[in-house]
């Protein structure tokens, strides 16, 4: 397979090996552009490690004994080696940026390493899309150590979009940075990228296309919403939108004292 | 027996690396570790507690770290050669970025810590320059933006470097470096070289005198104006 090419057509997770040695249960977990994905279970169920799976592209050479395969394939050296030919972005609460540079610069920097025409431009365009998933919007001008944490990883998550163009962005509990998380996944799907969400937060787990479920290291099942949860998902997407109202007036110091007759709108 | 030098600056993982090179290498080889450090180190005496291998230190006191471990690099391969081993592992105490500790026969690796910022390589002058294998750590803490830029700094000072990054403390990434150290050849002792011309002038400012002032020392000297470099003494 040619490394420059990057026509991702499937992403195809094959199982491993449970901790009693039994095969794991499921056939594959395929990951297609456009498509969400969330990975949920308990602390300690082995979520971290099938993210690094397929950020490694797992050929039965991790603990795990997984393999992921691309368009049915193992995929080139250099999609596991060289950052910038990595088909993965990854995104997850240790992740920083360190460099003591505006924004603007931090941004260019990138672009520049890429080899991308119109740095300006490519920019702007990132930052547009930062400002998307967070309330406070980020300036060219301001300072990258100087952003708040969903200024960050809103950031991050925009680069990952525009800037690295990677077809699949694997994002590791990034719901507590506060973002909002259903415009990064109408995002996404407007942009033909693929996430995999590593997730405690039952809105984002629902709202996913695919939810695979770990238990004890191993994918326990993936569950494949059927519409039956629809009604459900409703209420819990108008409770959210109901406590964004109240987060809103709490953080600008107002009473939530008439929040209830707000509540009707948030329908 | 083979011969892989591991320098880096501090904290930037080198021991981790060794770690999981040691881990592999013990599947089927045996292994002799060499620590060289200034005033402390106790890589030594935890990598013998983990592995059960023979491991050695020695402190370079008031001699550059680096000048002691090209004096003791001799003695050094025969006391490995004398344990048996198929394997030693050299690891500098990684502080002078004017020289570098890797020779000819041997595997040099630099360890550099993603989070120590995307100049650092340039920085480093033959520390990165003249090493085979440039091993970034740390990756999982920074982000896509600047690991990549990383990797191009890195690539501007040698364009052939061969890169693996690797989360040492996990262990991803460590079968790339395998493959390197698997095709190595074995060392000649007598034709082993350093790389690079140390400037390590055994000057009195290297032993430890601390006078200031060229007047008040012998071996290289410098003087501010007119500043080529001057040998005093025999």
């Amino acid at each position: 397979m040619d490394p420059e090419d990057i026509d991702i057509r499937e992403i195809r997770i094959l199982p491993g090996t449970k901790k009693n040695g039994e095969k794991e249960g499921y056939d594959n977990i395929v990951i297609v552009p456009g498509e969400t994905i969330s990975i949920v279970g308990p602390t300690g169920s082995g979520k971290s490690a099938l993210i690094n799976d397929i950020e490694m592209f797992a050929r039965k050479d991790t603990v795990t004994g997984r393999t992921v395969l691309v368009n049915g394939a193992h995929p080139p050296e250099e999609y596991v080696r060289d950052p910038s030919k990595k088909p993965i972005a990854s995104i997850t609460q240790n992740t920083k940026c360190l460099a003591d540079l505006p924004v603007s610069e931090f941004l260019e920097m990138h672009i520049k390493a890429r080899k991308m025409g119109d740095v300006e431009d490519v920019a702007l365009k990132t930052i547009e899309l930062a400002n998307e998933f967070v309330g406070e919007k980020i300036s060219g001008d301001v300072k990258i150590t100087g952003l708040s944490g969903g200024q960050t990883r809103a950031l991050m998550i925009a680069d990952a979009v525009v800037i690295s163009n990677s077809p699949i962005i694997l994002l590791d509990e990034v719901e507590n940075a506060g973002i909002y998380k259903d415009k990064v996944i109408e995002c996404v799907k407007r942009f033909r990228k693929a996430v995999v969400f590593v997730t405690h937060d039952p809105l984002i787990s629902l709202m996913c296309d695919k939810r695979v479920v770990m238990s004890n290291g191993a994918v326990e099942k993936v569950i494949k919403p059927n519409g039956e949860e629809k009604s459900t998902l409703k209420e819990i997407m108008q409770t959210d939108r109901r406590i964004d109202i109240v987060r809103e007036k709490i953080r600008s110091g107002e009473s939530i004292a008439d929040c209830w007759q707000l509540f009707g709108q948030a329908c | 027996m083979k011969l892989l030098i591991i320098a880096g600056p501090p904290s930037a993982g080198k021991t981790t690396v060794a770690r999981q090179v040691i881990r592999h290498l013990l599947l089927k080889s045996k292994v002799s570790y060499f620590k060289i450090d200034v005033v402390r180190a106790f890589e030594d005496e935890e990598l013998k507690k983990e592995f059960g291998i023979p491991t050695r230190k020695v402190y370079s006191g008031d001699l550059c770290p680096d000048h002691t471990g090209i004096m003791v690099l001799g003695d050094a391969i025969d006391w490995a050669e004398k344990n048996g081993s198929d394997f030693l592992i050299m690891e500098s105490a990684g502080l002078c970025l004017r020289c570098s500790p890797y020779t000819t026969e041997g595997l040099g690796i630099v360890v550099l810590s993603a989070i120590s910022g995307t100049n650092t390589p340039l920085k480093m002058g033959p520390m990165v320059s003249l090493a085979d294998v440039a091993v970034v750590t740390k990756i999982d803490l920074i982000s896509q933006a600047e690991r990549e830029v990383f990797r191009e700094k890195i690539k501007e000072v040698s364009k052939s470097m061969d890169i693996v990054e690797m989360n040492a403390v996990q262990g991803t990434g460590v079968q790339y470096l395998m493959r390197t150290i698997d095709s190595l050849s074995d060392i000649d002792k007598d034709k082993i070289e350093l790389r690079g011309m140390a400037p390590l002038g055994v000057c009195t400012v290297c032993i430890g005198k601390k006078d200031i002032g060229w007047q008040n020392h012998f071996g290289v000297i410098r003087k501010l104006d007119g500043a080529d470099y001057l040998y005093r003494g025999d």
